[in-house]
């Protein structure tokens, strides 16, 4: 094979560009000692931290010290929730939209058990907001969580509706956008907000939650900084600063070249017969797409595509590893066999689109034949 | 007897896309009017079989539990 590999699998993990590779080593060179000390090495550590939390505090809108580092989007999850139900005394019901990630919905019932109630979604995935305004309306709701946009479809949540509806019965509402944040202009209303590096060109372990200072929480961790103890990676952290800075000086150029390239995927597979494409045609993330195909199974598309040079995903049931198709597919009621999930990095290239479109319809018809499937146009 | 208007396709036992392959293929022996109910066991099913219906033209009419823990979902053929 000459090509080389194309990879269309970015959500949560992509390569380093060479300006953030070179941030995190300066980050391991300069950045070792510890923060919370006094010493000039660790003054030089708290600098690139402090600067670190400014870069991402400033595309948020808000302020460095309502930045806090974690090691991962569960942490984050579980520190945040807990921390909100801590502070809200008496109230112990979630409300989540039904597209939530799995790591907030473990989070949530980690919290709370069973009182976690799920808000359907339309055919898009946009949580339907009336029935999210009769679940906040109710006594005992502690925090409601809307992600900003989904990290599988793609769609973006009516985030502005939806916190009008929070802030009237006085619930605090957390935004997971862990898929959205260096993508498309950060939500500007909201209490607590999750993001995670590794997904917008960022290196992995690194996530933050952002609060406001209206924000009500009580730390769950008896030692110092209940919200991130530990402390922090600086490198990581530095790193993950210089990735969103490049990915927002890069970002009106990549969202108009990434956006044009997911059009050319869904009008390409919306010729194939038996094509499922699922979230919102337009108001999505520029990078993302999922389509279903019927008579073929997920696990077995991501393998044929892989021996031919492709990384993608898949939310089948046979491709997750589990025996349950992704929950955001069964959500919006999208077919959940033969699923395939891409996520754009900015590296991809209109010819590797074009390759993965010529490459595609055979290995669907080789699936489909080995099955025995009747023509997928029935 | 099976009752060529109203076939049932045994898909217990096989996970996806199977099932729905299976009922696809039964599908092209009825016309209009027939219904089809398929037997399942696969978790996913239940999902796929309502998403066919729905991108093939047909009509998902329900679900119900059998009495050997499977699921029978029930699709009429509108195409």
């Amino acid at each position: 094979m000459q090509r080389s590999r194309v990879y269309l699998d970015a959500g949560g993990s992509q390569p380093l560009s060479r300006r953030v590779a070179d941030a995190l080593a300066a980050g391991i060179a300069d950045g070792w000692a510890d923060p919370t000390r006094l010493s000039t090495e660790s003054r030089r550590s708290r600098a690139l931290l402090e600067g670190s939390r400014e870069a991402i505090a400033d595309v948020l809108g808000t302020r460095p010290e309502h930045i806090h580092f974690l090691p991962s989007p569960h942490l984050a999850f579980e520190r945040v929730i807990a921390g909100i139900v801590a502070a809200r005394r008496g109230s112990d019901r979630i409300i989540v939209g039904a597209t939530e990630r799995d790591a907030l919905m473990d989070a949530a019932h980690a919290a709370v058990g069973d009182a976690v109630e799920t808000i359907p979604v339309d055919i898009h995935g946009h949580v339907d907001a009336d029935a999210l305004e009769a679940a906040v309306g109710v006594p005992g709701v502690a925090l409601a969580a809307v992600q900003h946009a989904n990290q599988e479809i793609g769609t973006i949540q009516r985030l502005d509706r939806i916190a009008d509806i929070t802030a009237s019965a006085a619930v605090p509402l957390l935004v997971d956008a862990t898929a959205s944040i260096g993508h498309i202009d950060p939500p500007s209303r909201w209490d607590a907000l999750v993001g995670h590096a590794a997904d917008w060109g960022g290196p992995a372990g690194i996530a933050f939650i952002a609060t406001t200072p209206r924000t009500r929480w009580l730390p769950v961790w008896a030692g110092r900084d209940g919200f991130s103890p530990g402390g922090v990676n600086v490198a990581l952290a530095l790193a993950a600063a210089v990735a969103l800075q490049e990915r927002e000086e890069l970002r009106s150029e990549t969202d108009a070249r990434l956006r044009r390239l997911v059009d050319t995927v869904r009008d390409g597979v919306s010729t194939l017969d038996g094509i499922d494409l699922v979230g919102d045609p337009h108001e999505r993330l520029p990078h993302v797409l999922t389509f279903s195909c019927l008579y073929a199974d997920g696990e077995t598309l991501v393998s044929e595509l892989d021996r031919v040079g492709f990384a993608i995903g898949s939310g089948s049931a046979c491709a997750t590893g589990t025996l349950e198709p992704s929950r955001v597919l069964a959500a919006v009621g999208a077919l959940t066999h033969g699923n395939v999930r891409l996520s754009l990095p900015p590296t991809v290239t209109a010819a590797d689109i074009d390759a993965f479109l010529m490459e595609l319809p055979p290995a669907l018809q080789r699936i489909r034949s080995r099955l025995g499937a009747p023509p997928a146009g029935s | 007897m099976t009752d060529p208007e109203n076939e049932v396709v045994d898909a217990r036992g096989t996970a996806c896309p199977v099932p729905i392959i299976m009922l696809a293929k039964a599908a092209r022996a009825h016309g209009p009017g027939a219904t089809l109910t398929v037997l399942v066991t696969d978790v996913a099913a239940r999902l796929d079989v309502p998403a066919w219906a729905r991108m093939t033209g047909h009509r998902f009419l329900g679900e119900k539990e059998t009495d050997g823990g499977a699921l029978a979902l029930t699709v009429r053929l509108d195409s």
